[in-house]
């Protein structure tokens, strides 16, 4: 399975009712624990951020090759990969965020979806900017407002998972 | 310049160089997996690498402690699925009776310093607290150690902290674990491997360590590292039963980032809903009325911090608008509490005894909380909506026995 390098995407800045950034967004936020029992992948989109003040209907505008952008501390809590299955479900292409929880960067990196930290990310993008994210030179675009912000590109490791579409497959 | 502790448990595990940022392939000495998660590392093993052994059963186990005995007929089924897997691939099940896996890895001395250990718990680095580099992970990476036995790691920095002050009751390593979460919120030591020292910390006991060491995740930090002292590791080598090799930081350890915190005499700490980084002293919320009490979970389950709660409730009674709940966190703790006469005081003191588990914290046997309930816990988390659609504060076995009488936030 050969992977795209360059992504491009609609952005969805995960902020509060101020417009802010959300900080240390959960597991139970983004997939609560009431739906772990769900084992098909397929099922998993609809319940994406359902217990996230504001986004609880985020499965029904997401559309496919969207890219997530957060703040800090994405992912806090616990070690369900179905916090970053869901993602995948609704067939999101990126997650850009200032920073994650160590194991949910690496649940996100071992499904092969797409993970960027990127301090700058949230004050250079609004809400349907199109971003275009080159993952070779570490460079996300901003196509709406111009801007261009670098971030430290994927070990080796990461790209081969990346481009094998998960760890399980390398 | 000499190593910390950190980089030598990590060399003994690799054949690449360990550098900070850079990628190793780690190789671990056990791997386990929990009726969370477990279900689907099963699923991963089986769709990926079909009629494949595991890479060593002896070094793979499973440890049912989340919904113990299963509540849902979704858990009974995901626990058969691990049962079934075990058999086939001849690997020990510590099953619904035995606790929390990470508990039980300590008590069967399994969890020994300078090892490597995963598993779908996260915070199956509470095993710091014993010297081993413990990570919780998600069930494709546990999938892949169980075929292949290692991990990819990034080097993480490592942060030695040193504590100096004193620790006196009524405050405990619960409010010392508080404390740290209020100063460091969860952006500090984000992805970072601390490692501990200070006066404050030689003098713990393994049960206030495990305390301490659970909390690192909310802190964000990958692990927290205690180096072992003689107390911990002879209870480690009786359990192991063998003599164990010291591993130990180097005096002149180099650290990428060193704080000193002096927390002076601190008080009893309590985090708010719904964080736990939102932390304040409990004098602050002192008299808010509450609904029930939970005490237990991989952070305050042990013995002593049972005998904390005996020694407060002792000839008393639950206040009769409080709920309270305990669950010891594994078999052993529940037998030395029956044998020693604790489960007997707490149960005339009007508390609920349950069997050994997780408890309240995941989708637990007992602990769940109502729209408007107000609940105090002993546990690490207290996320919107995780134990139910109450509000819950986190804090020590000693606030929350005290507060069960009184039947509002209380200090003794």
């Amino acid at each position: 399975m050969e992977r795209e390098t360059i992504i491009r995407g609609k952005a969805w800045v995960i902020t509060d009712y101020k417009g802010n950034p959300i900080k240390d967004i959960d597991t139970d936020m983004i997939y609560h624990n009431k739906y772990l029992g769900i084992t098909d992948i397929n099922e998993m989109g609809k319940y994406t951020f359902g217990n996230l003040s504001n986004w609880e209907d985020f499965s029904l505008k997401a559309k496919e090759g969207d890219i997530i952008v957060t703040g800090e501390g994405f992912g806090q809590g616990s070690s369900r990969q179905q916090a970053v299955d869901c993602f995948i479900s609704l067939g999101i292409s990126a997650i850009v965020g200032e920073s994650f929880a160590p194991i949910y960067l690496r649940n996100a990196i071992n499904a092969g979806l797409l993970i960027i930290a990127c301090p700058t990310i949230t004050s250079n993008v609004i809400t349907s900017d199109i971003l275009e994210i080159d993952l070779e030179n570490g460079i996300i675009k901003n196509l709406s407002s111009n801007k261009t912000l670098s971030f430290k590109k994927p070990h080796e490791i990461q790209m081969e998972i990346y481009r094998a579409g998960g760890l399980l497959r390398l | 310049m000499g190593e910390n502790l950190l980089k030598k448990i990590l060399k003994a595990h690799t054949k690449d160089e360990v550098k900070v940022g850079e990628i190793i392939w780690l190789e671990l000495d056990i791997i386990t997996a929990r009726d969370f998660g477990g279900p689907n590392v099963v699923k991963n093993f089986r769709k990926a690498y079909p009629d494949q052994k595991v890479v060593d059963n002896k070094r793979i186990f499973f440890t049912f402690d989340c919904n113990a005995p299963a509540t849902t007929i979704k858990y009974a089924e995901n626990q058969q699925i691990c049962r079934n897997f075990a058999k086939d691939q001849g690997i020990k099940v510590f099953d619904v009776n035995r606790g929390i896996g990470t508990h039980v890895m300590i008590e069967e001395g399994l969890a020994l310093p300078g090892r490597t250990m995963v598993g779908t718990d996260s915070h199956f680095n509470i095993l710091g607290s014993v010297g081993v580099f413990g990570i919780g992970m998600g069930d494709i990476d546990i999938a892949f150690a169980f075929r292949y036995g290692k991990i990819w790691l990034e080097v993480p920095e490592s942060v030695k902290i040193t504590i100096k002050g004193n620790l006196k009751y009524p405050a405990t390593s619960k409010d010392l674990a508080l404390y740290l979460l209020k100063e460091f919120s969860t952006a500090k030591l984000l992805g970072k491997s601390i490692e501990f020292f200070g006066p404050v910390i030689e003098k713990l006991k393994l049960y206030e360590r495990i305390t301490l060491a659970s909390m690192a995740t909310e802190m964000g930090a990958v692990i927290s590292l205690i180096p072992p002292d003689n107390s911990v590791v002879s209870y480690l080598e009786e359990r192991a039963k063998k003599e164990l090799p010291t591993i130990m930081p180097d005096n002149d350890a180099q650290y990428e980032e060193e704080i000193e915190i002096d927390i002076g005499e601190i008080e009893p700490m309590i985090a708010c809903p719904y964080k736990p980084d939102n932390v304040v002293s409990v004098k602050e919320v002192e008299g808010r009325p509450i609904d029930s009490v939970f005490i237990g979970s991989c952070t305050n389950g042990r013995v002593e911090d049972y005998k904390m709660v005996a020694e407060i409730v002792k000839g008393k009674k639950v206040a009769s608008s409080v709920m309270a709940k305990v669950v010891p966190a594994t078999k052993e703790v529940f037998n030395q509490l029956l044998k020693d006469g604790t489960i007997d005081i707490l149960n005339d003191a009007g508390m609920i005894i349950s069997n050994p588990g997780c408890g309240g914290c995941a989708e637990g046997q007992i602990g769940m909380t109502g729209t408007g309930e107000v609940q105090l816990s002993t546990s690490n988390r207290n996320f919107k909506g995780k134990q139910g659609k109450g509000e819950t504060y986190l804090v020590s076995p000693v606030i929350a026995a005290i507060s069960a009488l009184k039947g509002e936030i209380s200090l003794p």
